[in-house]
């Protein structure tokens, strides 16, 4: 079937689903946010947001920054695709950061923001974000909130179990969704039993810089969806879900749907680690990129790697096992005790939650189904905590409030189940506008949840806006949770599709602030830190301008002897050192992006002139005043012209250049 | 002169040599651009930001109105009044040592002078820096505008108010100068109560 139909059915299905539910509701829709919703999101002008919440842009490649309670869209990070509207990706310094084995990427689909962590509490330092495409993960700097470095992920496709970290921040995983060969080579897809294989990476990620595969594990053939570490008793062991434990490999819809139950796989990473370090795994060639923009140059740079660390879990007794969880699990939640592991299956009519307590002891008893390719089944009576039953309709993932609440989004049903942890008993639900994905408590995946609010993600919007045609925005809702009955506070438009979000206090992030660049520091080749030093040099076909902006001029600004034939690389640096000074640097016909500069920064424009001609030049980012008047001119000659190279600097460099040391 | 007299001039000139250390006068500058501020810190040997670029981002907004850029190597008073201010306060603890009222007063004379002619100069300088614009190169030019801060107070200078208070080492002056007041005030009257014993 082809996805488009496939969609077409889900929605169908969605729709018949969803409407059947609706017609149990006699709450009229205007009465569901009321009473004091507005004064408990509203921030006064000037007044912050109690939360910065770092929602995915999905297929937009981006991360959305919102400020909680308010809604308020506070800035969106380029990681995985270009931005013209500030040059990553476009110019010389940031174009690495896109770089893969496949070449440049210019896009790719962001799902799950992952805030650093240490001792199972985020630090505030560090986000991270996988791409589902192409598999890569993102590290983002929060003094700067920056892209600071990417890693692919080799032996992979569909990098969807990622990046969840380790409680002690030393590793993030990305697994493998698409099974496939490994090494990938040309086989017949029917041969999928016997040649495809998934594969789970575990990354360090506690240095900057220095993102590496520290070894990828080897598993069956199944889709690995998503992870959470374990944490407290359950520290060192993560847990991945499954599905297609059919092993199909067309019209997966139906044809990995059958067995009633799925697995969560149970890794022992410690363990693995331990095996890795004793030789344990193979040297397997693989090739993948580490880019990395050095903070001082802001100059993104290639690392090739060659080869990872491959374990077979039968080479390493007791790294792996499987947990029986119905049906097509999706996400995998682990408690803030660490002991309850909720597996949520997206066609199951229970939530089924294991005991990490009986895990183990299943463990030692051995009380195994079955082993497959060197991982023990575990029998699911063995492992089963309790059953959330008739939760709703399509579970998918699950967060906790910290106070012995878990909140599970239903894709189908269209509403969060609040429920009690232990008893398993529904205690609330409360309806999303429309089709949730996943769902987010500030904290509510770590050990101490900071709770207060939860935000819903939701694939449909359908009538909640003003109409804007066929495509609607995606959206979030936010809740009140600090009661025992949840409350609908507000309800705000996405970019792109958050998939997930993570919230973390505002106090923590906020003043730690970059506010310029130091321009003494400034590592780049290319710098110039004063109107005098702005030059136009030659190389054979090769014409370098060094370029200074400042408040409210670029120096040089008359530019000539640029002939046809030539590339121009203009290094524009930004000389202010004072926040929220910006400028930017656009020339008429240009076949790139602009450039943004930072206070402090040199970013560099690849430009080739295909005509002769006056070509103006300008501040594309309002600066000052006379930000209007922030412009310039560059001559193209014609091949061979006599036209001396020549580039004015305004008459106050000039100044500067010949009495450098009177006072002015 | 008495003990105690002695004690408060030396005190003063402690807080005298304290001035070479500290700010002696702040001028902030507030705009709805920089609700921050910009702040300029003048020390007896230099004029410099209070933050680290703010005395740039200073003199670069004052290019549009052409004011001269403020550069403390071009100030020649700051190479003198560090030694003015030693000067005073070595003299001041050398009165206290000799214990001479006459000589307190010569020093408290001394003192005043410093500080009339310090004020007066610091004014003649922001009169200079307002007043006299670059015409020919400034960008914004307002008819009969003239951009002086004030000597003590604040004054709205288009879209900036200038605000000009002392700072601690001008705080210090003070409290020195009221020092050296009251030795003296100690000093007489013990001199008429010894002179009517």
């Amino acid at each position: 079937m082809s996805p488009t139909r496939r969609v077409v059915l889900a929605v169908v299905a969605t729709a018949i689903a969803g409407g059947a539910f609706f017609a149990c509701r006699t709450v009229p829709a205007t009465t569901l946010a009321g009473g004091d919703a507005a004064s408990k999101v509203y921030v006064p002008p000037g007044s912050y947001d109690e939360f910065y919440s770092f929602m995915s842009g999905g297929f937009s490649g981006q991360v959305a920054v919102y400020g909680l309670p308010s809604g308020r869209l506070l800035k969106v990070i380029p990681v995985f695709s270009q931005n013209p509207e500030n040059g990553y990706g476009y110019n010389e310094e940031s174009k690495a950061m896109l770089q893969t084995t496949f070449g440049s990427i210019p896009w790719d689909d962001s799902h799950h923001p992952e805030l650093s962590m240490t001792d199972g509490v985020p630090d505030g330092r560090w986000l991270f974000i996988n791409a589902n495409n192409t598999p890569r993960v993102a590290r983002i700097d929060l003094t700067r909130f920056e892209t600071d470095e990417i890693l692919q992920i080799p032996n992979a496709a569909g990098g969807h179990a990622s990046p969840f970290t380790t409680p002690d921040g030393k590793y993030i995983v990305s697994a493998t969704r698409f099974s496939v060969p490994i090494p990938n080579t040309d086989v017949p897809i029917e041969s999928y039993k016997q040649n495809f294989k998934g594969t789970l990476s575990f990354i360090t990620a506690d240095q900057p810089g220095k993102m590496d595969i520290a070894f990828q594990i080897l598993m069956p053939g199944y889709d690995y969806d998503l992870g959470h570490a374990g944490k407290g008793p359950s520290d060192g062991w993560f847990f991945f879900t499954t599905y297609n434990t059919e092993q199909a490999n067309t019209k997966l819809e139906e044809n990995a749907s059958k067995n009633d139950k799925d697995y969560v796989a149970a890794v022992n990473y410690k363990k693995a680690a331990a095996c890795v370090a004793e030789g344990k795994a193979k040297t397997f060639p693989s090739e993948y990129d580490h880019n990395y923009t050095d903070p001082k140059s802001r100059i993104a740079t290639v690392e090739k790697k060659t080869s990872v660390k491959l374990l077979s879990p039968a080479d390493c007794e007791g790294v792996a096992y499987y947990l029986p969880t119905p049906k097509s699990p999706h996400g995998v939640d682990i408690d803030p005790t660490g002991e309850y592991i909720v597996a949520s299956g997206k066609l199951a009519t229970v939530i089924p939650v294991h005991s990490f307590t009986k895990m183990q002891k299943a463990i030692a008893d051995k009380a195994f189904e079955k082993t497959v390719d060197g991982i023990p089944v575990l029998k699911y009576e063995s492992v089963l905590a309790g059953e959330v039953q008739k939760p709703g309709l399509g579970p998918l993932h699950t967060e906790f409030d910290g106070k012995g609440y878990a909140y599970t989004s239903m894709f189908i049903s269209s509403e969060v189940v609040k429920w009690k942890l232990g008893t398993w008993e529904v205690v609330d639900r409360i309806p999303t506008y429309y089709s949730i994905g996943h769902l987010m408590i500030p904290g509510g995946d770590t050990k101490k949840p900071f709770g207060k609010y939860l935000v819903a993600m939701n694939k449909i919007t359908k009538d909640r806006y003003l109409p804007t045609g066929p495509e609607m925005a995606q959206s979030a809702q936010l809740y009140d949770i600090s009661g025992d009955k949840m409350k609908l506070l507000l309800d705000f438009p996405t970019i792109g599709e958050p998939h997930y979000a993570q919230a973390i206090p505002a106090s923590l992030i906020k003043d730690k602030q970059v506010k310029f660049h130091s321009l003494a520091e400034n590592k780049n080749p290319d710098a110039i830190r004063s109107e005098s030093e702005g030059r136009i040099t030659r190389n054979g076909k090769r014409v370098d301008i060094r370029m200074i902006a400042i408040r409210s001029h670029f120096a040089p600004d008359n530019i000539e002897g640029v002939q046809l034939g030539d590339t121009v690389y203009f290094h524009v640096t930004n000389i202010e050192q004072d926040w929220d000074i910006l400028h930017g640097f656009a020339i008429l016909g240009a076949n790139t992006s602009e450039l943004i500069l930072q206070p402090g920064e040199t970013r560099t424009m690849k430009w080739i002139p295909t005509r002769a001609g006056i070509y103006p030049f300008y501040c594309t980012d309002f600066c000052s005043a006379l930000h209007q008047e922030m412009q310039g001119y560059l001559r193209v000659s014609p091949a061979g012209t006599t036209v001396a190279l020549s580039a004015n600097v305004s008459k106050k460099a000039q100044q500067q250049i010949s009495a450098p040391a009177k006072a002015r | 002169m008495s003990r105690l007299p002695r004690v408060l001039l030396l005190l003063a000139s402690a807080l005298l040599a304290l001035m070479l250390a500290t700010p002696l006068w702040r001028i902030q500058l507030i705009a709805p651009q920089y609700p921050e501020g910009l702040g300029m810190e003048i020390r007896a040997q230099t004029v410099h930001g209070e933050r680290e670029h703010d005395l740039d981002n200073i003199n670069e907004l004052n290019h549009y109105i052409g004011m001269k850029r403020i550069e403390p190597e071009s100030i020649p008073e700051l190479r003198i009044i560090p030694w003015a201010i030693g000067v005073l306060a070595a003299t001041g603890a050398l009165v206290a040592l000799l214990g001479r009222r006459r000589l307190l007063w010569a020093w408290l004379s001394l003192f005043a002078a410093a500080g009339v002619i310090g004020l007066v100069d610091f004014w003649r300088w922001e009169y200079d820096y307002g007043h006299h614009l670059d015409l020919e190169h400034a960008i914004i030019k307002v008819p009969g505008m003239t951009y002086q801060p004030p000597l003590i107070g604040s004054k709205q200078l288009l879209n900036f108010t200038a605000e000009s208070l002392p700072a601690i080492g001008g705080v210090l002056a003070g409290i020195a100068f009221v020092l050296g007041v009251a030795a003296l005030v100690i000093a007489s009257r013990a001199a008429r109560r010894s002179r009517a014993a």
